[in-house]
């Protein structure tokens, strides 16, 4: 997983750290709206729900999960691409 | 047609706020279309000017008040009418008053929040959320 993330390059990282739940998917859902086709968004979140909420709404709005990627203890950055 | 939720918000008491406000936005972020009613004391936390009123806390925090205010605003826990507000920006939510505690508290749909978009009965919140996931808090 992380090789293929480190070969993503990211549109735009939105930075949710200390963001409570639900709002990291939240700002993630914020940015798609007003972002290209194919564009990849990463969210940086510290929200242990944000690993299982976003890839139940990118699978409910037909999104494709790129990743999870560990990034510094409970931070984990969560990547996107917008499909349609 | 997309899938329903809906909540029956009768608790006027910051926990219940904050936990019906988060289903809310987890729900319309799902792509549900949903309908809150609010009742009660779920009707008079909406009043304008909610987010600067003193929260009200239940039996088992009371005293807490204080406390809890420090935590939220230290964490920055969003106050529960900006999830209401978030979850509008993403998907579709209609918040409807309920007609009799409208009447019961002197109350004009000009006294509420303005995100509350009408004043109805009960039968028609009951036909609104026909087939619903529907959550009495």
């Amino acid at each position: 997983m992380t090789s293929v993330l480190n070969q993503t390059q990211l549109t735009k990282e939105i930075d949710a750290r200390g963001s409570f739940c639900p709002g990291p998917l939240m700002e993630l859902i914020r940015n798609i709206k007003t972002a290209n086709i194919g564009d990849t968004i990463g969210v940086l979140s510290s929200d242990k729900g944000s690993i299982t909420d976003i890839p139940a709404w990118a699978a409910k709005a037909r999104h494709e999960l790129v990743g999870i990627q560990d990034v510094n203890g409970d931070i984990k950055r969560i990547v996107v691409r917008k499909t349609h | 047609m997309s899938e329903k939720f809906a909540i029956i918000l009768e608790s006027g008491t910051m926990d219940k706020l904050m936990a019906a406000s988060i289903l809310t936005a987890g729900a319309a972020a799902m792509g549900k279309d949903v309908t809150v009613f609010l009742t009660f004391g779920g009707l008079n936390a909406f009043k304008k000017g909610a987010a600067q009123q003193a929260p009200i806390m239940p039996n088992e925090f009371k005293g807490m008040e204080q406390m809890m205010g420090q935590i939220m605003q230290a964490k920055n826990v969003p106050h529960w009418l900006e999830n209401f507000k978030s979850a509008q920006e993403v998907g579709s939510v209609k918040f409807l008053a309920c007609s009799a505690t409208m009447e019961m508290f002197d109350l004009k749909l000009s006294d509420l929040e303005p995100i509350v978009e009408e004043v109805v009965g009960v039968a028609h919140f009951i036909q609104e959320s026909e087939g619903a996931q529907t959550l009495f808090i």
